[in-house]
């Protein structure tokens, strides 16, 4: 698996992610500057956490028309797989690539903790080495992990199966006390229409080995491993 | 020509951050102020020839990149050249 991990000034967790794609692929990723306006061949692109441009403007938006984001648009678009984590995630819905938006946290605190998510289809190729309806126990690390869209788009996305992570408690209900953010429909994590770019606030990177406190992030990266080496 | 553009949330969507302004002013004893909203201004130069001109370069850079239009809606004003 050709992977390749975007960095832009202010992402901090983009060597994380790279540890974690070298650890569980056995190939180090190939680090892409953002105002680089090529890619390499790749099957995987990241985008990671951080806080790219300060957060200035929102988060995500600048780091959205950074020159870099042109070919990683065309490469999506061509069905190459992307996976946005936290702020990544912020910049693929400013970038278009995933409908809806990530606004301050309900409670409009930076909320640090493990959170509890199920997983809604492991059909995709970011989950199939999860169980469906699996409640797994993964990070998060942000002040801006609200996600909001409007009612058309909720309902389309919600009927489409393109929510692929949702926050729930311990008996893997989505309940209310379960959001830690105010998300609508506890959303925690969603694909495009296509299922190639998955946009997620919890990081999965920060829990591949029993060192780092749990190994539920690690399934993903297995996942992602197994469907792009066959290509 | 100088321009000013007004980016602030959408009506339907909730503003925590306007609410805690609202709460703190409420701490502070004004109480008769109620519903605050957030929002943001952003003032720059346009060379145009014409205020027509100025306000269509405005409305494209706030769809390009000043407002989000998933959650805010925006107001250009031409101030003067």
């Amino acid at each position: 698996m050709k992977a390749g991990v975007i960095v832009f000034p202010g992402s901090n967790c983009d060597r994380d992610v790279a540890v974690a794609l070298e650890a569980i692929s056995g190939q180090a990723p190939t680090m892409v500057w953002h105002a680089d306006s090529q890619l390499p061949d790749l099957d995987l692109i990241v985008l990671p956490g951080g806080f790219s441009y300060g957060d200035y403007l929102r988060c995500g938006a600048m780091s959205a028309k950074s020159p870099i984001m042109r070919e990683v648009i065309n490469r999506a678009n061509e069905g190459v797989a992307v996976l946005g984590i936290c702020n990544g995630f912020q910049v693929l819905t400013e970038a278009g690539l995933l409908p809806g938006a990530l606004m301050r946290n309900r409670d409009l605190n930076f909320i640090c903790r493990d959170v509890l998510l199920r997983v809604e289809d492991c059909a995709s190729r970011f989950t199939l080495n999860y169980e469906d309806e699996q409640t797994i126990r993964i990070p998060i690390a942000h002040h801006d992990g609200n996600y909001f869209a409007d009612a058309d788009t909720l309902a389309r996305i919600e009927g489409e199966g393109q929510v692929l992570f949702r926050y729930v408690d311990e008996d893997g209900q989505p309940t209310p006390k379960a959001n830690p953010n105010g998300s609508l429909n506890n959303i925690a994590g969603i694909v495009n229409e296509n299922g190639n770019v998955l946009g997620m606030m919890p990081h999965p990177e920060r829990m591949i080995e029993d060192a780092l406190g749990g190994c539920d992030g690690r399934p993903m990266f297995e996942s992602l491993m197994e469907t792009l080496s066959e290509r | 020509m100088q321009v000013r553009v007004t980016v602030r949330l959408k009506s339907g969507v909730l503003d925590p951050q306007g609410k805690a302004v609202e709460t703190a002013l409420h701490t502070l004893g004004m109480t008769d102020i109620n519903h605050v909203r957030q929002g943001k201004i952003f003032e720059f130069d346009v060379d145009a020839t014409s205020a027509d001109q100025a306000r269509a370069e405005a409305e494209k850079a706030a769809q390009a990149l000043l407002a989000n239009l998933v959650i805010e809606d925006f107001q250009t004003e031409v101030l003067g050249s």
